[in-house]
């Protein structure tokens, strides 16, 4: 297989498979997770607990109080690397230019520069975030192989597509069709491990908080 | 092949090109230099030809001349041109070609012994030129391939009654080196693509004990063919090759790294359509299906017709024709980050997912179920036992 067979492959095949995985996986989790279903709660709510759903799913995009000094690596990469990722996947104009052609729908996007140096950014926070989970023990103690696996799953899209346009180690042809076969295999995995917080997590948080206000503890 | 010769010499300014060939014919071992002084060609003028080949082959400045002098003693390589599965581009491309001239390259660097449609003689007496100049120039003449071999049946194409790879073989056995020009030759072209009736292969596939060199295109860049030549004729080599056989000097870069619409392409500032405000303003092709991101050639720096222009100059993406399979690489107008159907099996996929996540959570719920119907409550009797 050639380098330009390699990109096709990648760009239809692979990206079909790819995609009916995605949506086959994420639709299962999400009727698995919410299918479950919670007893039936009989007692009389204490306070608001819609309310306390909302205001926990803004709240918890917050660091706790103190929180900010104690674990700064923790808190300020995974804003820069989320906030990142958010701007490289969703402003840089190729990818715009793919998900138009998915959806139909077009919006502007930044300078190749400026998402240039996003990626630079995001890539340096997601390596701070690993060296803290390496450097400190209890982080170190508490992370497995899903972990691992998934923050590697993240972070090689970006490095790939990086190398690609830069033209770095790689043909720029193969570069960009591992590049993408990163972003299939991310895809294929998203649904199946901890990746899927990108669509539970506001669900769980309005849960927690009115959970919490149900009982009393308004947040 | 003899209606083809005489169209040739039907254009005015060839006519007289030829006439001087026949009326300056030399022996076949007559060096460059002689050729040139027989034909009263100005020293200056070649060394000038010589500046800009040595220039498109990324060699020193000082090297021009060199190249010359090396170039100037050295013999005319004989060349004899095959032409299998091809549709004469490649040879029109070479009739165009501008630094230097076909005229100067047939008659000042090359010996060009046998070709189909440049060549007067015609049947018998046209492979009876090819044996002559084999046997003459044995393991130092130069084959010139363009188009591809059929496997499938050695009837599909033929020369003389004789099968390409026959042809092919035989020619190449003594041969001191092997150019694949165009596509087809070097990687199976148009002939090959898919369903590849003719099981046609590349020039390369067959011919494993002499050094091919690959100079892909539909057609390819002529001036290549002749820095080539040139280069083999000063170092007695043949040119760096990257991993697809393609000179490194020419085929380094890709369209797009060279591309004076990159620009755009950094800004985000793509043409939508052929004729929209975008297109006016020159702005990049990419998203009209662009292949210059994954296509190594020279087209940008070097252009065509005399460097007047390249494809998408004219407002025309690169197709990308100098890869391997760029006939089955998807459509010219789809963008290359565009997959070719990404949701053919959205619907399906969907559905699966849901009766999945159903089938879990009915699964669940019977578990559930069963656990709620298995518990036993205790009582105060039970605690006191």
């Amino acid at each position: 297989m050639g380098q330009l067979q390699f990109l096709t492959w990648v760009r239809g095949t692979g990206l079909n498979l790819a995609l009916v995985m995605f949506v086959l996986g994420v639709l299962w989790r999400l009727f698995e997770i919410y299918g479950l279903g919670r007893k039936k709660d009989l007692s009389a709510p204490r306070s608001t607990p819609g309310a306390s759903g909302w205001a926990t799913v803004f709240r918890r995009s917050l660091p706790p109080p103190g929180m900010l000094t104690t674990s700064p690596v923790s808190y300020i990469g995974g804003y820069v690397f989320h906030v990142g990722l958010a701007v490289v996947v969703f402003l840089f104009a190729p990818h715009i230019a793919l998900l138009t052609s998915l959806i139909g729908v077009v919006w502007p996007g930044l300078p190749s520069q400026v998402v240039d140096f996003v990626t630079v950014v995001t890539m340096a926070a997601m390596a701070a975030v690993l060296i803290d989970r390496f450097a400190r023990p209890v982080k170190r103690f508490l992370s497995t192989f899903g972990d691992w696996f998934t923050w590697t799953l993240t972070f090689l899209p970006l490095l790939t597509g990086w190398l690609a346009a830069h033209h770095l180690l790689l043909p720029y042809t193969l570069m960009l069709a591992v590049h993408i076969l990163s972003v299939e295999l991310l895809l294929v995995f998203l649904p199946f491990t901890k990746l899927f917080h990108a669509f539970t997590v506001f669900g769980s948080r309005w849960f927690n908080g009115a959970m919490n206000g149900h009982k009393g503890v308004p947040v | 092949m003899v209606r083809c010769a005489k169209s040739f010499l039907r254009r005015p300014k060839m006519e007289i090109k030829m006439k001087s060939f026949f009326e300056n014919q030399m022996p076949p071992t007559a060096t460059v230099g002689a050729a040139l002084e027989q034909r009263g060609i100005d020293r200056r003028e070649f060394l000038k030809l010589f500046g800009s080949i040595a220039s498109m082959m990324a060699l020193p400045a000082g090297a021009a001349e060199q190249l010359a002098e090396a170039v100037m003693k050295a013999r005319r390589p004989s060349v004899i041109w095959l032409s299998f599965q091809e549709c004469t581009g490649c040879t029109e491309s070479l009739t165009r070609s501008h630094s230097p001239s076909l005229e100067s390259l047939i008659f000042d660097l090359i010996s060009l012994d046998y070709h189909h449609t440049l060549q007067a003689a015609s049947g018998e007496a046209a492979e009876a030129a090819r044996e002559a100049a084999m046997k003459d120039n044995a393991g130092k003449y130069i084959v010139v391939v363009d188009g591809s071999v059929p496997m499938g049946n050695p009837g599909y194409s033929t020369i003389a009654g004789v099968a390409n790879v026959d042809v092919l073989r035989e020619t190449v056995k003594d041969a001191a080196a092997v150019i694949a020009m165009g596509t087809c030759a070097a990687y199976g072209g148009l002939p090959a693509a898919q369903p590849n009736p003719t099981g046609a292969v590349a020039i390369s596939e067959l011919v494993k004990d002499k050094p091919v060199v690959n100079i892909p295109g539909c057609p390819p860049i002529p001036t290549v063919m002749t820095g080539v030549i040139a280069h083999f004729l000063a170092f007695g080599s043949l040119p760096e090759l990257d991993a697809l056989g393609r000179p490194k000097a020419f085929y380094g870069e890709t369209i797009h790294d060279r591309c004076y619409r990159r620009p755009f392409y950094d800004q985000g500032k793509f043409a939508e359509t052929f004729d929209d405000e975008g297109a006016r303003r020159g702005w990049c092709l990419f998203k009209l299906g662009c292949k210059g991101p994954v296509t190594y050639n020279a087209c940008a720096t070097m252009k065509w017709n005399g460097g007047v222009s390249f494809p998408i100059q004219s407002g025309h993406g690169c197709i990308g024709c100098s890869e391997p399979g760029f006939w089955d690489g998807g459509g010219f107008y789809e963008a290359l980050s565009m997959p070719a159907r990404p949701l053919q099996a959205g619907l399906a996929a969907a559905a699966a997912g849901v009766a999945a996540g159903v089938a879990v959570t009915f699964f669940n719920r019977r578990k559930k179920a069963a656990a709620k119907s298995e518990h036993e409550t205790t009582t105060l009797d039970d605690l006191e036992k």
